[in-house]
This record gives structure tokens, C-alpha cells and sequence, in this order.
């Protein structure tokens, strides 16, 4: 890291120092480090269960860390006074059904000194035709809007949202992502969570990757994308060359699987060298599956069924 | 102050939008009221008053435990309880706008009690002593409201609705709700004073009659609710929500 005149260091709006979290025996942070900066886009993806809820819960208060320290605007997120400036998404099955749209609004703007006019706030999400309905009769996505509505009330200056999109068709989907897009734009820091590369790709500049409890890499959307690019080429073949861009070999019930990062190299490098192969499939791994592979090749190079282990182009920078 | 009203203005909304939910808490004690006090005590003014006076004891009782124990419980089932939490605001709003509504309807369901007692016993108070008996009901909430939170907070809603279904008939029946006053069966007068329900009810018999009140029962009300109140925190602050979510 370059060494920044302290005027010119960017406002950490929240940060996250060596947090671990225990639910019982699940350890479900393991030392996690993040820092949001003031006017970023942060993306933390994952899988489902790697820890992404559990960090943003630590970061708005709701949740103690086992070890480590949160800050939010430089304060503890328990202090509801380092709260005033976050805006964050109830989980879209948590509005209250008997309450209007209207209602819904009015009783998180109470909560602040200065709110987006109710009005105002529905047209941006479309939802200006709704406000007398109560919350239960919206559809999923409707619902999903207000959720996401209710955490810009209050002009946050940091807006976490976790999955805003889950669940949600295409249009709805583009429809939100302008208004974040928009938020930012006019200088709002974003932390969304969420298991679509393709929406952090859409939103973030930076996408900081967690799988089970831990950031797995932190870097920009275009490294990520090339890591997460990895394809899973299995085949049956006695005996196989060195081959270009395999990050990873596994011999599974006789069948080979490579994990690599150019798949279409890979077959045909297995085409010119002439290999006696069948039964070719090729897949997109998972986002765990991917960076499953890749930290098992950090831990133990070289550890892939003994052959040997190519690492990938542009390594993450694992934490 | 106006964050509370705004949470009280909010729990009330929800309630009132499920009506029914305010029948039940009055529906009990108004069935207990006809069954029971009509038919044997309606006719004796001191006794249909005392009888009055304790069933409202039970309305209050029963509206708490419910609208807290199983009502605190409910909500922190609910993504919107963590939602709210993370809100600028500290967890004292909330929690006096929960008491704030929970005391509105208290009232509220004491209304078919009280209309019972008027209207087809010979139950009868003076205008200051009902005045006075009003006020007396908010302060024989406190330890209700304090078992209700005890229970909200520190079970899940299927273990509170079962929890506050079992403490509140020993403690209606064990504090002698049921009986005129001092003619409960023996045990009940041997166990009666130890429990918050006969303190509650001697308040209330002595505001609304000339019933004198057994120290030993206001020591133990007091003891109650210092007791209830430790409780009722330490489950709150030990609380994170769900545990998983």
C-alpha cells in the first residue's frame, strides 16, 4: 500500500478489524479486515452461508463480534448515533402486512432529522401508486422495492444492502440497480451483498469475496471476474499431457476433472496433442467451487492429484 | 418522547389492523365475568364489586402476559424487529412505545368487564375510587408487563404462547382471582400472598372497596417485581435477535 499525506486518506465510513463471529460451534467470521471508503461501491460476494449476512449484521449494530472490532463512522454500530448516517434493507419477508406502504415510510422517516419526502421516495422506486396498500397485499417484488426504498429515507451517506435483488425479475432488477447507481453517483458509499457475480459486476467497482467466514480476495471487479471465470473441463482419459491454464486436476470415479481459466484452450491443447478422450463436458464452476480451488491451491501447492498445479494468471490478493 | 409515541402510534396500528387480537385479551375475563360473577355474586353489592374488581386484576393479568410474553416473542421472530434496531435510535423509543400500547389496551379490554360489572351486578364504586382504580391498574401492570417481557425475551413464540398459558391460570387461581376475598380454598390462602396476583388484587380491592391489605402480599408484589425486572433485563440484553437470520 502507497503511503497517503493524512489529508488526502480516504474517510473510512466503516470498517471491520480482525472480527470473528461464533454462532455456538459454527464459526461463521474467521478475522475478517474490510474498510469501506466514503464514495466507494463495495460488492462482497459469496455463497450462501459464507458469512456476508453476518458481516453486514456486525457493521450496522446488530450483532456483537466474538473477537475483533467494528466501526461505523468511526464509532461503535451499537451507538445509534453512528447510525444517523447508514441506511439499511429489511429482509423483504420482514415488512410489517398490515401496515400501508405510506405508513411503512412515514415511521422510518420519524427516525430522522431530515427525510427524503415520502412522495419523492415512492416515484423513484415505483411505488408511487402503492402507498395505501398494505405491505402484505404487494407482490415479492414490490415489497423487495420498498425494502430497498426504506434505507435511502433517511439520505444516508452509506447505504448497506444485503441481496437487494434476490428474487427479483430482470426489470425489477435493472430498475434498482439504476436507483444505487444513481445513489452513488450523487456521492453515496454502497456495501451490497450478494451470490450474483453479475450483479456485483454491474454495481461495483471493487468486489471483496468471502467464503466460509473469510475474504478469500479483495480486489477490483476485473480480477475477480477473471478468477471466478473458471471453467470445470471433465473428461475420461488415461493419461493426460501438461496442459495450458489448469489451475487445478482431480481424479474422481475415473473421471478427470481440470478447473481452468480458459476452456477453450484447454480442449483444443487436448485436441493437437491427440489425447484419447471421452465423454467431454464442460461446466461453469461455482463461485465456491471456483475459489474453493483456488485457496486449496494456495494452502498446498501443488497438492492436485500430484500433478503438477498451475497458478492462476493474476493471484488474488487472499487475506 | 416523540419516537416513543410514534412506536406506540405503530404497535397500536398493527394490533387494531387484526382485531381479533384485541377480543381475546378481553374475551376471557368478560366469559369468567358472566359465568361465574353474575350468576353467584351479582346480587351482592360488596361481594359483585370485589368480584368486579378482581376479575379486572385477571384482565390486566392476562392482556400483559399475552400481549408481551407472546407478542415480544412473535416479534423477534420477524425481520422487521432486527430491521428496526438498526435504526438511529436507541432500544428505549421502542420499548416505551410497546409499553405505552400494551397499558392503551390493557384498558381497552378491562372496557366488557367493567361494563359486565355495571350493567348486570349490583357492583358498585364511587366516581373517585374509579378514577383512582384506573390509575391502580397501571401500577398492578408493572409486574405483568415485566413476566410478559421475561417471557418474550427469552423464549421463541412457540415456547411463549405454551410458557404464558401455564403460568397464568396457577397464578389467577393461586392468587385467588376466583374467590371472594379471603374465601379461597386453604392452600390458596396458605400460598396466595407469596404470588404478584394477590397483591394486585388487594390494590385493587382496596381501591374499590374498604378491604385492608396484607403487608406480607405488598412485600411480595414488591419483591415480584424487582425480581421480574432483573429477569425481564437480562433477557432483554442477552437477546440478539434470532440467532441465525
Amino acid at each position: 500500500m502507497s503511503v497517503v499525506p493524512p489529508d488526502e486518506r480516504p474517510v473510512i465510513l466503516a470498517r471491520a478489524e480482525a472480527v470473528s463471529r461464533r454462532y455456538g460451534d459454527v464459526l461463521a467470521l474467521d478475522r475478517v479486515d474490510l474498510e469501506v471508503s466514503a464514495g466507494e461501491l463495495v460488492g462482497l460476494l459469496g455463497p450462501n452461508g459464507a458469512g456476508k449476512s453476518t458481516l453486514l449484521n456486525l457493521l450496522v449494530g446488530l450483532r456483537r463480534p466474538t473477537a475483533g472490532r467494528v466501526e461505523l463512522f468511526g464509532g461503535d454500530p451499537r451507538d445509534p448515533a453512528s447510525r444517523q448516517r447508514i441506511g439499511v434493507t429489511p429482509q423483504e419477508t420482514g415488512l410489517p402486512g398490515t401496515l400501508r406502504v405510506a405508513e411503512v415510510v412515514d415511521f422510518v422517516a420519524a427516525h430522522h432529522p431530515d427525510p427524503v419526502p415520502r412522495g419523492e421516495l415512492l416515484d423513484r422506486f415505483g411505488l408511487g401508486e402503492l402507498a395505501r396498500r398494505q405491505t402484505g397485499g404487494l407482490s415479492g417484488g414490490q415489497r423487495r422495492r420498498l425494502a430497498v426504498a426504506l434505507a435511502f429515507v433517511g439520505r444516508p451517506r452509506l447505504v448497506l444492502l444485503d441481496e437487494p435483488t434476490t428474487g427479483l425479475d430482470v426489470a425489477a432488477r435493472h430498475t434498482l440497480w439504476e436507483a444505487i447507481r444513481a445513489f452513488h453517483d450523487d456521492g453515496g458509499t454502497v456495501l451490497l451483498s450478494s451470490h450474483y457475480l453479475e450483479e456485483v459486476e454491474a454495481l461495483a467497482r471493487r468486489v471483496v469475496v468471502i467464503g466460509h467466514g473469510r475474504v478469500l480476495a479483495d480486489d477490483t471487479v476485473d480480477a475477480i471476474r477473471g478468477i471466478v471465470g473458471v471453467r470445470r473441463v471433465s473428461l475420461v482419459a488415461d493419461e493426460l499431457p501438461a496442459l495450458p491454464g489448469v489451475v487445478r486436476t482431480e481424479r474422481i470415479d475415473g473421471r478427470t476433472h481440470l478447473l481452468t481459466t480458459d476452456a477453450d484452450e484447454l480442449v483444443r491443447a487436448l485436441v493437437t496433442a491427440g489425447v484419447a478422450f471421452t465423454d467431454l463436458e464442460v461446466r461453469p464452476t461455482s463461485l465456491e467451487e471456483a475459489f474453493l480451488a483456488i485457496t486449496a491451491t494456495d494452502a498446498a501447492p501443488g497438492a492436485g492429484a500430484g500433478r503438477p498445479t498451475t497458478a492462476v494468471a493474476d493471484p488474488p490478493t487472499t487475506a | 418522547m416523540r419516537l416513543a409515541l410514534v412506536h406506540a402510534r405503530y404497535q397500536l396500528l398493527e394490533t387494531v389492523r387484526i382485531p381479533i387480537a384485541v377480543v381475546g385479551s378481553a374475551f376471557f375475563p368478560a366469559v369468567a365475568m358472566l359465568f361465574f360473577v353474575v350468576p353467584f355474586a351479582g346480587n351482592d353489592p360488596v361481594g359483585a364489586t370485589y368480584a368486579t374488581a378482581a376479575m379486572v386484576t385477571f384482565a390486566v393479568m392476562s392482556a400483559n402476559i399475552f400481549q408481551y410474553g407472546v407478542g415480544v416473542a412473535e416479534d423477534r421472530d420477524q425481520p422487521w424487529n432486527p430491521y428496526t434496531r438498526t435504526l438511529p435510535a436507541g432500544p428505549a423509543p421502542r420499548f416505551a412505545g410497546r409499553v405505552l400500547a400494551g397499558l392503551a389496551l390493557t384498558y381497552l379490554s378491562l372496557i366488557p368487564v367493567v361494563v359486565i360489572g355495571a350493567t348486570l351486578t349490583e357492583a358498585r364504586v364511587s366516581a373517585p375510587a374509579f378514577l383512582l382504580a384506573l390509575a391502580t391498574v397501571a401500577v398492578i401492570s408493572v409486574p405483568f408487563t415485566l413476566l410478559g417481557l421475561a417471557i418474550g425475551y427469552s423464549m421463541p413464540s412457540k415456547a411463549a404462547i405454551v410458557v404464558a398459558q401455564v403460568v397464568f391460570f396457577p397464578l389467577a387461581f393461586g392468587g385467588g382471582l376466583l374467590s371472594a376475598p379471603d374465601q379461597a380454598p386453604g392452600f390458596v390462602e396458605v400460598v396466595a400472598p407469596f404470588l404478584p396476583t394477590r397483591g394486585a388484587v388487594e390494590l385493587m380491592w382496596a381501591t374499590t372497596g374498604d378491604y385492608p391489605v396484607n403487608p406480607l402480599s405488598m412485600v411480595m408484589l414488591g419483591v415480584w417485581v424487582v425480581l421480574l425486572a432483573v429477569v425481564a433485563g437480562w433477557a432483554y440484553r442477552r437477546d440478539e435477535g434470532r440467532r441465525f437470520s
